[in-house]
Parts: C-alpha cells; sequence; structure tokens
C-alpha cells in the first residue's frame, strides 16, 4: 500500500503540469494536432489512477484543452470525482472544469446532486463559492428543483461573499425551475435592502433581469426601487434601476412622472458617463410613454438633447456612438427637438469610424421629412461618391433607399427626382445591391401611376445605354436594374415614344451576355413591345413599319433559341414562332394587331408580401387533417400520386380563382367593403380613391386614380436629380406665395391682422403639397385578410415561464421541495403550511385594482389548487374539513367578487401614487412645502372625487366604510416597506377562514371642531440606517381630516422632544421649529402626512406631547387654532414583521439568549385564528408554526431584539409564553397584548 | 446578461473563454473565429462595441490582446467596458504587471478571477479590492493544502525543462506589458 503511494507521487512527478502542457504546445507548432493526441491519450492514462492529484491535474489540462476547441465530454465522470475531493485545490479544478463542458445533455450531472449539496452546506464558505459558480454554468432543471431550497437558505448566509452568489444564481434557478419563483421571491426582495452592498447590487441585478423580461409583475416594487434610486451611491447598481425603471414606464406612466425629477437631477449631478448615459436612456423612455398630457416635459427633451449634443462632440468614439444610439430612440417621438442637430448628425456622415457613420445614417432615415428629404438625399448622394469601400457605399445605397421609401413613400413628394436618384444609383460601380435598385424601380412603376410615362422614358434611357452599365464584367450587380428597366418598357409600352428603337436596344448581340434570367425577361419584354409597334403602326397604310418590326425579331430572336439558359431558350423559340407566323399574316396584309396586343392585355397588380400568410383557412378545411389516410405499406406505389391530386384539388383552390359570377363578386366586395369600413384597423388607401374603378373585374377593387401630369416632362438624356430637386423648389415657392395671396384675401375680408405670424413662420409638414397628386396603389391582399400579424412570443423563451404573478399568496402545492423529513411534516398540515407561507410572502397589495382584473383569471387556477387542497385536507385531517371546507371556500371567493364590483373603476392603478407618495414624503420626511406643494393640490383633488364618490354609492355602509377607508388608504402608502405580515396574515386567514372583523391601523389623535388628527396606532417603522448601533428612525402617518366647512391651511406640526425621541426636522431649524404640514385642506378632504423621529432605546413605550397649528379660513375672516395631542410610541410599534423559518426559530429558542416571561388572558371569546391575526395585526408578529390551537409567533425589533410567542388556547383562556433578548422589551409588548384583547 | 467572454490575441488565439449558454465546442471555436474577425479589423481608434441582432459585442484592446464581452440589452456599454478595465487592472494587480505570458500560462488562475468579478452571466463584484481580497485568500487556502503540483512536482518539472536541450524557452513570444490607462470616473 505505502509502496504504491510512494509510486504513485513518484510517477506524479514525472505528469505534465499545465505549463508543461501549454509549453508543450507552443514548441510543437507544426504538428500541435499529434501532440495534443498524445497528451490526450496521456491524460487518458492519468485519469485511470487512483491518485485524485493527478486526476486534477489531468482534468486541469483538460480544460486547457476545451479552450482549444477539443471535446472533453468523454471525461465528465473524471471531472465529476474530481469535483468531489474534499481538497478545495482539487473542488476548485473540477468545479472549473465542469463549468466549462458541462450542460443539460451532460448525463452525469445527475450524480453530482448530493455533491453539490454538500458542498453548498460545507462550513468553509470557499467551498460553497466554488460550488455556486460551477453550478451557476451548469445547472439543469432537475439541478435547480433538488437545490432551490438549500440555495434559498443560502440568501441568508451570515457571509455577504456566499449571499451575493446564491442571490445571484437564484435567477438561474428561477429560469430553469419557474416553480421557485414565488416562494423565494419575498426573501430575494428582503435582500434589496441588505447591509452589504453586493448582495443588494446582486438582488437587483438578479429583479431587473427578472423584470425586463416580464415587467408587469414588477410594477409594485417601482417604490422600493425608487427608494433605492435615491439612496445609493453605488453607480453600478443605479445603472440597472434606472435601466429596469425604462423598462417600467411604459407600464405606467405615472411612475414616469415622478422620475423625471430625480433623473435630471442625476443627469446634472453625475460625473460618471455611463451613469449620465443611462438616465438620459430612461428620461427618453419616460418621455415616450408620457407623449401626450405633460406639459412641461419639452424641459427635459431638451436637456437630454444637449447632453447628447455634448456627448455626440466628444472625442471618445464610444461616447459618440451612444449619443447617436440615443439620439435615434428621441427622434421616433419627438423628431422636430433632434432635427435641429442636423447638421451634427450630418458631421457624424464623415467620421472615420464606420459603425458612427452607420449610427447617423440610422438617425437621417427618422429625421426626414417632406421638406428636408431632397436635402438630406443629396447629402448623402455626395457621400455615395467620396465613400470608400463598397461595404459602406452600398450601406449608403440601401439608407438612401430606406429613407426614401419609408412608410409607404410617405415623404416623396416628386416622384420623378426619386426615379432619376435611382437612375444615378445605377452609376455606382460594383455595388452588390443592383437586385434592391431594381425593385424599387419596379415598385414605383407599377403603384405610382402617374409615374409610369416618366420611368418608362427613364427606362428607355437606360436600356438605350445599357453597355455603359455592363461595360465591365465586375460590376455584374448593377445589371439587375436592366431586368427592371426591360420590364417597365415592356410592360408599359404604350408610354414609350419611340418603341421601335427600345426594341432594337433590347434585342442587341450584346444582351447576350447578361445573367439568363435578364435575357428571359428582355425577350419577353421585346413580344410586348413588338405588340405595341404593330398597334401603333396598325392605321398607317404602307405598313412597312411594323414588317420591319417582324423582321428585327427574327433576325434577332434566333440568338437568344441558342441560349445555354433554358428559360431564354424556351421564351425565345415560342416567341420566334409567333413573330415567324405573324409575319406571314402580314405579308397577306391581314390585321393582327389587335390580336398580338390581346397576349398581353390586362394588368399586373403588386401582391402584399404578407399576402400568402393572410389568406384565411376556408372554413371547413382542416389544414393537419389527413387528405388521405396516410399509405398503409400495401399500397402500390402508382396509385398514391393520383388519389392525392384528385381529392387535393378541389380543397385548395382559393375563392379567387374559381368560376364566380359577377353577382356573387359584387356581392362579396360589397361585404369586404362594409367590413373594411367598419374594422378600425383597417387602413385606407386614401378617401378619394374609392371612387374610380377600372373595368377588368380582376384589378377592379385596387383603387387607382388616374391622373394627368400637370408638367410636360420631356428630359433627354439622363436625367439629374438636381433639377428636379431645382423644380421642386420653385414649385413650392410659388405654392407658398399663392398661399399668401389667399391669405392676404382673406385677411383682408375679414380685416384682423392675426394671420400675420404665419408669413413669418417656417413652412410646416402639411403646407407641402406633392408635385402631382400621387396616389400610391395599395397592394394586393386575399379577401378577408387578417387585419394584423400577432406577435407571438418565441414559446421556447424560457422568460415566458417566468410570467408570474408575485403578489397572489402562496398556495401549499408551491412550497419549495425539501428535504428534511422534519421540516415536510410540519407543513404537513395544510393550514399551518399556508399561514406560514403567508407570512413569508409580500404584502398584498389589495388595493390595486389591476390586480383585482388579474384575480379573476387567477381564481380559475386558485379554485383548482383549492380542490387539491381539499383532496389534502380530507385524506389528513376531518376534523379541520368541518371548519374551512366548503363553507369558507365559497364565500371569500363570492366576497371578492362583490368587492370587485363595488369597487369604483377609478385610477387603473396604484403604483406610481405609491411611488409619488414615496417620492413626496419617505426619503425626507422634512421635504419643504414648495418642493411638494405642485403635486399635492392634485392628490387631494383625485383623493376628495374618489371619496365623494364612495359617499354616493355607499350611504348605508358609512361606519364600515369609512374605517375601510381610511384602511386602504393607509395600504395605499405604505404596504411598500413596512411590515409584511399584517396583511398577509389577513390575507391567509381570509383565504381559507371566515372573514374577520374590521381592524383598524388607525387610532384617533386628537379632534376638535375644525379638525381630527387620526394616528396609525402601530406606526409603521422602519430603520433607514440598517444599522443597529445609530439610533432609529420612526415614521408616524398621521391623518388630517378636516371637518369643518372652512378652508385649512399653514398646518404646523410640533412635538416637544424628549431625550429619547425626537422629531427630525429639517437642517437649519431650531430644537422647537415646527414642520410645516405640506398640504392645505378644503372642506371636508382629509390628507395624510409623516412624520420622522429618531428614537434611541425603544425598549420602554414613549409619550411625546405635541401641538398642531393652523388657519382657518372662511370666505371673509381667518382665524388661528391650535390643537394639543399626544403621540402613544408603544412597544409594539418598534416591531417589524419579520418572517422566520421553524427550523430558525428552534435554533433561536434552544440558543438559551432569551429571557422568558408569560401572560394569562382570560374569558377571550374568539376563534383561534382571530387572535392570532389579531396579534399579528396590531402587534407586528408573523406566524411560524402553528397546530390545532397552540402557535409559535415570532417578531423582530427594528433594533434587532427577537421577540418569539407561543400561543396556545383552551376554552377561553389564552396562554402567552414569551422570550425575548430583551426583558423590559418583552414585558412592555405582553402588557400591551394584554391591553388590546383587554379591550375587546 | 453577459452571454459570453471571450480573451484571445491578435492573431485570434484564444486566451480564455467563458461561456454562459451552451454552445458545443466546434460553435465555440466559431463564434471566436468570427468575433475575432470583427473585432480585429476595426482600428483601435473607433468606437468599442458593436451591435448584434439581439446581442452587442463591447471589447477592448490592450497591446496584444482582445477582452471580448458578448451582451444582451439588459447591460450597460459604458458599464462593461469599465467591468472590463477592472477585470484588466485587477488581473494586472495578481501577476503583477500581467502580461500575455501570464494568461497562456495561468489560463486556469485567470478563470478563478473571472469568477471573482463575473458569475453565470451576471456582474458579482465591481469594486477590485474586494475581488483582489477573496482571490488571495482563496490562493492562500491552496498554497496550504500544497497546490496543485506541489513543490517536488514543481521541482522536477524544472528539471525536466533543464534536461531537454529542444525546448526552448518563452522563444518567439512577442508578448509586451499590458499598459493600463488612467481609470475613467466611474
Amino acid at each position: 500500500m505505502a509502496l504504491k503511494i510512494v509510486k504513485g507521487s513518484i510517477d506524479r512527478m514525472f505528469d505534465k503540469n499545465l505549463q508543461d502542457l501549454v509549453r508543450g504546445i507552443r514548441n510543437h507548432k507544426e504538428d500541435e494536432a499529434k501532440y495534443i493526441s498524445t497528451c490526450i491519450d496521456e491524460i487518458k492514462q492519468e485519469l485511470k489512477q487512483d491518485n485524485i492529484a493527478v486526476k486534477a491535474n489531468a482534468v486541469c489540462k483538460l480544460t486547457y484543452l476545451q479552450m482549444l476547441g477539443y471535446d472533453v465530454s468523454w471525461a465528465a465522470f473524471n471531472i465529476v470525482e474530481v469535483m468531489s475531493s474534499s481538497k478545495f485545490t482539487y473542488k476548485r479544478i473540477g468545479y472549473l472544469a465542469a463549468s466549462q463542458c458541462f450542460h443539460e445533455s451532460t448525463d452525469v450531472i445527475m450524480l453530482t446532486t448530493n455533491q453539490i449539496r454538500k458542498d453548498l452546506s460545507s462550513p468553509n464558505q470557499y467551498d460553497t463559492g466554488v460550488a455556486l459558480t460551477g453550478l451557476s454554468c451548469f445547472v439543469t432543471p432537475d439541478l435547480a428543483r433538488d437545490l432551490a431550497n438549500d440555495i434559498m437558505t443560502l440568501m441568508s448566509h451570515t457571509k455577504p461573499y456566499i449571499r451575493k452568489k446564491a442571490v445571484l444564481i437564484m435567477y438561474k434557478v428561477f429560469l430553469k425551475y419557474p416553480e421557485s419563483l414565488r416562494p423565494a421571491f419575498p426573501r430575494l426582495k428582503e435582500k434589496l435592502e441588505d447591509p452589504d452592498p453586493g448582495v443588494q447590487s446582486a438582488a437587483v441585478n438578479v429583479i431587473c433581469e427578472l423584470a425586463r423580461r416580464n415587467p408587469k409583475n414588477y410594477l409594485s416594487l417601482a417604490p422600493l426601487f425608487f427608494k433605492l434610486m435615491t439612496s445609493s451611491t453605488n453607480n453600478w447598481v443605479l445603472i440597472k434601476i434606472i435601466k429596469l425603471f425604462g423598462a417600467l414606464t411604459p407600464l405606467e406612466p405615472r411612475l414616469g412622472k415622478k422620475l423625471i425629477e430625480p433623473l435630471t437631477n442625476l443627469i446634472h449631478s453625475t460625473s460618471a458617463m455611463s451613469l449620465l448615459y443611462e438616465c438620459v436612456n430612461t428620461v427618453i423612455a419616460v418621455l415616450i410613454s408620457l407623449s401626450s398630457g405633460m406639459p412641461n416635459h419639452s424641459a427635459s427633451i431638451q436637456l437630454c438633447v444637449q447632453k447628447l449634443r455634448i456627448l455626440i462632440e466628444d472625442s471618445d468614439q464610444n461616447l459618440k456612438y451612444l449619443g447617436l444610439l440615443a439620439m435615434s430612440k428621441i427622434l421616433k417621438t419627438h423628431p422636430k427637438s433632434v432635427q435641429s442637430h442636423k447638421d451634427l448628425i450630418l458631421q457624424c456622415l464623415d467620421d472615420k469610424d464606420e459603425s458612427i457613420r452607420l449610427r447617423a445614417l440610422d438617425l437621417l432615415y427618422g429625421m426626414v421629412s417632406k421638406k428636408n428629404l431632397m436635402e438630406i438625399v443629396k447629402k448623402l448622394m455626395l457621400h455615395v461618391d467620396k465613400a470608400e469601400g463598397t461595404t459602406y457605399r452600398d450601406e449608403l445605397l440601401t439608407k438612401i433607399i430606406d429613407i426614401c421609401s419609408q412608410s409607404n413613400y410617405q415623404y416623396i413628394t416628386n416622384f420623378e427626382w426619386y426615379i432619376s436618384i435611382l437612375v444615378e444609383l445605377t452609376r455606382l460601380e460594383g455595388t452588390r445591391h443592383g437586385h434592391l435598385i431594381a425593385s424599387q424601380m419596379l415598385d414605383v412603376a407599377i403603384r405610382v401611376k402617374a409615374i409610369r410615362a416618366f420611368a418608362v422614358a427613364q427606362m428607355a434611357t437606360l436600356l438605350d445605354n445599357a453597355h455603359l452599365l455592363t461595360g465591365n464584367t465586375q460590376r455584374n450587380g448593377i445589371c439587375e436594374v436592366l431586368y427592371a428597366a426591360a420590364w417597365i418598357c415592356g410592360e408599359f409600352s404604350e408610354h414609350l415614344e419611340n418603341p421601335m428603337q427600345t426594341l432594337e436596344a433590347m434585342l442587341r448581340p450584346k444582351v447576350a451576355t447578361l445573367p439568363g434570367h435578364i435575357q428571359a425577361v428582355y425577350v419577353q419584354n421585346a413580344a410586348k413591345l413588338f405588340a405595341t409597334v404593330l398597334k401603333g403602326e396598325e392605321g398607317n397604310t404602307d405598313g412597312t413599319a411594323a414588317q420591319e418590326a417582324s423582321q428585327l425579331m427574327i433576325d434577332r430572336l434566333p440568338l437568344f433559341v441558342q441560349s445555354a439558359n433554358l428559360e431564354v431558350q424556351e421564351r425565345a423559340s415560342c416567341i420566334l414562332q409567333l413573330v415567324k407566323y405573324i409575319q406571314k399574316l402580314q405579308q397577306k396584309d391581314v390585321e393582327v394587331a389587335e390580336e398580338v396586343d390581346a397576349l398581353f392585355a390586362g394588368e399586373l397588380n403588386p401582391v402584399a408580401p404578407k399576402a400568402q400568410k393572410k389568406v384565411p383557412v376556408p372554413e371547413g378545411l382542416d389544414l393537419d387533417a389527413w387528405i388521405n389516410e396516410p399509405p398503409s405499406e400495401s399500397e402500390s406505389e402508382d396509385e398514391q400520386p393520383k388519389a392525392i391530386f384528385a381529392k387535393e384539388e378541389p380543397k385548395h383552390s382559393r375563392p379567387r380563382h374559381t368560376e364566380v359570377d359577377e353577382k356573387e363578386l359584387a356581392r362579396r366586395r360589397e361585404a369586404r367593403k362594409q367590413e373594411q369600413a367598419n374594422n378600425p384597423f383597417y387602413i385606407k388607401a386614401s378617401p378619394s380613391s374609392q371612387k374610380v374603378y377600372q373595368e377588368a373585374p380582376g384589378v377592379e377593387h385596387i383603387p387607382v386614380v388616374q391622373i394627368d401630369l400637370n408638367v410636360p416632362l420631356k428630359v433627354p438624356g439622363l436625367p439629374m436629380s438636381d433639377q428636379y430637386v431645382k423644380m421642386e423648389e420653385e414649385r413650392r415657392q410659388k405654392e407658398r406665395a399663392e398661399k399668401k395671396k389667399k391669405e392676404k384675401k382673406k385677411r383682408k375680408e375679414k380685416r384682423s391682422g392675426r394671420g400675420k405670424k404665419h408669413d413669418s413662420a417656417p413652412e410646416s409638414e402639411e403646407d407641402i403639397t406633392p408635385a402631382h397628386m400621387v396616389d400610391i396603389v395599395t397592394e394586393e391582399m386575399p379577401e378577408n385578410a387578417l387585419p394584423s400579424d400577432d406577435d407571438e412570443r418565441d414559446p421556447t423563451d424560457p422568460h415566458k415561464a417566468l410570467d408570474i404573478d408575485l403578489d397572489r399568496p402562496l398556495a401549499d402545492s408551491e412550497k419549495l421541495p425539501v428535504r428534511s423529513h422534519r421540516a415536510a411534516e410540519a407543513q404537513k398540515s395544510p393550514t399551518d403550511g399556508e399561514t406560514e407561507n403567508a407570512t413569508l410572502q409580500e404584502p398584498k397589495k389589495k388595493n390595486s385594482k389591476e390586480k383585482r382584473e388579474k384575480k379573476r383569471d387567477k381564481e380559475r387556477d386558485r379554485k383548482k389548487s383549492k380542490e387539491e387542497k381539499k383532496k389534502k385536507k380530507h385524506k389528513h385531517e376531518d376534523k379541520e374539513e368541518d371548519l374551512l371546507g366548503g363553507q369558507a371556500d365559497e364565500p371569500v371567493l363570492q366576497s371578492e367578487e362583490t368587492s370587485q364590483v363595488a369597487e369604483p373603476p377609478t385610477s387603473s392603478s396604484t403604483t406610481a401614487e405609491e411611488a409619488a407618495t414615496v417620492a413626496a414624503a419617505a426619503p425626507e420626511p422634512s421635504v419643504t412645502a414648495p418642493d411638494s406643494e405642485p403635486d399635492e393640490p392634485k392628490d387631494t383633488e383625485m383623493e376628495e372625487t374618489k371619496s365623494s364618490k364612495h359617499k354616493k354609492k355607499k350611504q348605508k355602509k358609512e361606519k364600515e366604510e369609512k374605517e375601510k377607508k381610511k384602511k386602504k388608504k393607509h395600504h395605499h402608502h405604505h404596504h411598500h416597506s413596512d411590515g409584511a405580515g399584517e396583511e398577509s396574515v389577513q390575507n391567509g386567514t381570509v383565504e381559507e377562514e371566515e372573514p374577520l372583523p374590521p381592524m383598524s391601523n388607525y387610532c384617533l389623535l386628537a379632534e376638535n371642531s375644525y379638525i381630527k388628527m387620526m394616528m396609525e396606532d402601530a406606526e409603521e417603522v422602519y430603520d433607514i440606517q440598517g444599522n443597529l448601533q445609530d439610533g432609529s428612525q420612526v415614521v408616524v402617518s398621521v391623518i388630517f381630516e378636516n371637518k369643518c366647512s372652512s378652508f385649512l391651511k399653514s398646518m404646523e406640526f410640533n412635538v416637544l422632544d424628549s431625550l429619547n425621541s425626537k422629531l427630525q426636522r429639517p437642517e437649519g431649524s431650531g430644537p422647537h421649529d415646527g414642520l410645516v404640514v405640506p398640504f392645505q385642506l378644503p372642506p371636508g378632504v382629509s390628507n395624510e402626512a409623516r412624520f420622522v423621529f429618531t428614537v434611541q432605546s425603544i425598549v420602554m413605550p414613549q409619550k411625546l406631547k405635541g401641538t398642531l397649528t393652523f388657519i382657518v379660513k372662511n370666505e371673509d375672516d381667518s382665524t388661528h387654532e391650535k390643537l394639543d395631542f399626544k403621540l402613544h410610541f408603544t412597544c409594539t410599534s418598534y416591531l417589524i414583521t419579520t418572517p422566520c423559518y421553524s427550523d430558525a426559530f428552534a435554533k433561536l429558542l434552544e440558543s438559551g439568549d432569551l429571557k422568558s416571561s408569560s401572560l394569562r388572558l382570560e374569558g377571550v371569546n374568539m376563534p383561534f385564528h382571530h387572535l392570532l391575526a389579531r396579534i399579528c395585526f396590531h402587534h407586528h408578529f408573523s406566524v411560524v408554526e402553528r397546530i390545532d390551537s397552540c402557535a409559535s409567533m415570532y417578531s423582530r425589533s427594528i433594533q434587532g431584539h427577537h421577540v418569539c410567542l407561543l400561543v396556545k388556547t383552551s376554552a377561553q383562556t389564552v396562554s402567552i409564553d414569551a422570550k425575548c433578548d430583551e426583558p423590559t422589551l418583552l414585558g412592555n409588548v405582553l402588557d400591551e397584548i394584554k391591553q388590546t384583547f383587554s379591550q375587546c | 446578461m453577459i452571454k459570453a467572454i471571450l480573451i484571445f490575441n491578435n492573431h485570434g488565439k484564444p486566451r480564455l473563454i467563458r461561456f454562459y449558454q451552451y454552445f458545443s465546442e466546434d460553435m465555440q471555436q466559431q463564434i471566436i473565429r468570427e468575433t475575432f474577425h470583427l473585432v480585429s479589423k476595426r482600428d483601435d481608434n473607433v468606437c468599442n462595441f458593436l451591435e448584434g441582432s439581439d446581442y452587442k459585442l463591447i471589447y477592448r484592446h490592450y497591446a496584444t490582446l482582445y477582452f471580448v464581452f458578448c451582451v444582451d440589452s439588459s447591460e450597460s456599454e459604458l458599464g462593461i467596458l469599465d467591468l472590463i478595465q477592472v477585470f484588466v487592472e485587477t488581473l494586472d494587480k495578481c501577476f503583477e504587471n500581467v502580461c500575455e505570458l501570464d494568461l497562456i500560462f495561468h489560463m486556469d488562475k485567470v478563470h478563478y478571477i473571472l469568477q471573482e468579478v463575473v458569475m453565470g452571466g451576471m456582474v458579482l463584484e465591481t469594486n477590485m479590492n474586494e475581488i483582489v481580497a477573496q482571490v488571495e485568500v482563496q490562493n492562500r487556502m491552496e498554497k496550504s493544502e500544497g497546490g496543485l503540483s506541489a513543490a517536488p512536482a514543481r521541482a522536477v518539472s524544472a528539471v525536466k525543462n533543464m534536461n531537454l536541450p529542444e525546448i526552448p524557452r518563452n522563444i518567439n513570444i512577442g508578448d509586451i506589458n499590458i499598459k493600463v490607462p488612467s481609470l475613467s470616473p466611474f
């Protein structure tokens, strides 16, 4: 044995290590592959040894070879072996190799589950870290499911190093195992406020990734992120949050409104370009979402554009590039603000960096208008001439065409100009985009009827000068335009001045050097031209011209008959025979023109690119059904095709092709018109276009207007687009002059000088009328075409599975699978599972109506899960069933529904409002009045209208309603940061037990004839610092309700500070100054203000005396009034509802650090779950575990004291055993609990 | 999300590859080749971004090495540029004047450092001191365990090299120290 070890280590000495391998490879440059294959053989030998160090070394080398592209998956098992080594060194090598080459279909992965679990719970944080890092790269659905719970526990690890890794990896777990998202989310959310910035950043990272894919589910987190944004100084975190807000604002424009201000502040203050850029980006997103309704956003736009201009002008190419990128986003909604920087963008076209030039081109695409299109294109044409390198020039070319053809040639006022631009582009050398130009020519000529004559003339010239294009074989790409030219000349030959000349040009011998498909078009269109020539010569008596044409055809066509291209050959020989026959007839003086022309009669219409897709499936046709039964093997092969065709034909023939009589056609047309008229999504071609129809039935429904050109167009030779620019300008000037005249007339008639502004104002878009009324032929669509394409999400997108409502309380079935038996047992009782889950759950936003709507959808799911639950209950406990069964379920559903109905559909969603209130109040309670004033009146107004609605609707339930409303308002404003438990428990119980009596969180503070002050009786408490040593902060929300019929204003809130508790006042004010309440109260209105107190010790309850002074303003006079009150800080108000797991709870109790105390309550006459709910609600506890009539509860103070309760009930006696690490605090809390129950 | 991190030299030789989504080895090599092709033809004075359809390449070129991050739209371009800078500076600290040779011979160590910066495609840590500290602690742990090739093996490997005359050491390696430019304020 010993010998073996010695031998092993000696062997080891001669093994190559990674460095040796690398060196070896570098020294075998000529026969690298061979050398590596010998190395792999060595590695295989090494892997066979027992020595783990040798194996690890081999695996390390394999990792290197993997980088060079060698498949090392054969060693997967050895990698697992190395991963499971107890030494960190080897473990790390193993995990690295695994992370490089394992993937979902690596089968040994399933062997790793237990090893990874072991490593995750290793006492050495670096073992855990290495495992987490590795797992993040190769996590599979199975691993995710099995390890989700372990990783979730690690999220609360003591070491921030592990916490941040655990948080990050949760994202991967969610992706692979979406069911884990809801149970894990509360804790993930908790990590947003982790004291360690790294963990916080990781949590932000994960939530941003999640929210980016399914933003609507994360809207409720907006207030929390808002807080982070205003408090964080970590630029990484800020960038992530700001990017996230960019994704959220389109869903909630009101959030955007609140964002503008802090974002602009950041833009002004930050020195980090990255942050500045992201801020600008998000402001743009906000402004896009707000594009209407905000009067003063032009300032923000200006700011953004200004900052972007600075970026673009920067010498750093990166900033320049990003500036242009962001600019293009603004362009979409605010083109005017960008257009003023046209100079800068045109400058960028000269930049040495191609990507910047391309970005600038993109921008230009969006900047064109009817007015500046010609100018911009002219500039681009200059660049085309200057451009070096064909790729960029080709890009320019495509951009020019894109710019001109965008949105159905919207910006082209003069198509003659456009055709001449296209013709000029044909003179580019070596472009690959001949095809593109050709298709544009065809498109314009076909769709813009008015331009055909001009286009045909131009094309004829092109054909005449074809040698210029084809002279160099290198320029092959461009000869595609000849295809278009030939087709246009042939199809619209009636517009040709001299068809004979063009015919001659198309039959030149040189044509035979063109590509086959172009020749084919030449031949075909030569025939069309021939027909036209014949028709033109019809009237002439001598008919020599016609015969000349025939002769020309007969002379030249044989060249094409010999073509190697089949298509050309076929067409040529066919046409040649035809012409020969015609010649014979001509010689007999037979009139043939009419008949020849009939060959090419009718019009070809453009078909919309999506037409095929939009053909509706006829009723009764099932595309998936077998046309024939799948062929059985016995069937003979000959029979098959016959059968298929016989059956297929009638089914597949489209309605258009069937022979339908006129009446039927007319009826269908009528029906379609009706449908289109009623369909708001159908974009009508133009109102005037439907008036004129042509005769032919096939084209009839394509609205076309025949227009006469008012400008004679005879431009000899190739046109220069510049001429058209000039002509266009002259035309516009004329128009303007005419307009002026008209206006003057008008003014004279009206005799008022108001119209003056119109003269000096720059020409607006609408002023420019197209040169000739150009009507664009719409593309053909199948009948009954669907109005739009549905944007389907990729069904394979893993994020689709993560579209999960996170606010819905957890159901039993959703819990993460846990290994330990003990824990599982505790959860078996459905009630316990539910309540416990509920406490983990985030507060449910019951006020948001959005969710109400969602609820409906989810009710189905819930019913399902309830059914499951019921089944479980049947299995487990019959007792429970009596209590919770059908009786409880149904009423809850009903009450939910009724509340849905009762709720007036006011605001669509309230999240932004929350954000608003947070912005106004939370971070700095002392926000000075002027800042928040502009918003507040609105809020109060809203409140007012809301409440008035309430009153009208529900006069009967006034009292109850009032209370509810207040509560609602309370939740409305705070649920984002305060203890989760109170509501969730409520929800939990509401879910399955009978509804609780309403519990109000507000108590009367003071009241007089003018005003009523209500204080939240358990103030919302939170520890801003997250630092337990520094004193803690307590936020108190006070509702002010105006009871009199006068206007209350200038309210000042003041408190006499005690040694322990101090009101936080704005800097610079003295210790006795009052705080201005940032709103005024019209009669009957209530509003809420929040005040922050600093508290030193929290073990004792506190009482503070205070005064509210205010002015009562009547119509004629105003009086100063004041109201004294006492603020009572109970000890429970310092408790924060904190979820706790049963195992952690047990550990806590075992630790022995806690002092115990107990309490007995007699004569408590209420169901146990009401009792628990009350403790949860009023005293901020959460239920850890509940078994029958016994429950353990937990809470934590803002200074980190643990408070544990064991509540038991028998008959009417409730006994509470309590433990806490601070006996005074415990005593006081128990006293308060006692008081709560003595009151009821 | 970061989709992939590639480091290769001026000739396109990979020095470190890290894909955060699975590709077969052949595909990986092809991606490296294509990326190299895209990146290498760009001048040093042009911008450091390349846009694809649903991802973008953000890269920096230091002396003989290209550091390329392939990211999706959720990452900030300038942020990633700074991250590359942080990563390279961390390498510089850990290797003391890092050069291409360090990356060639210690690919594993570079991976370990990268693991402290990016995890599973998401940014883990951006504070250089924190990264260096964690790397050092782990290196110390490795040392205390004797390392992969403990002292005797190291000695043998040195002897082997001396005895083999045909192995010229570090020949034709034109590596220059990576110059770390001054940090932009972040």
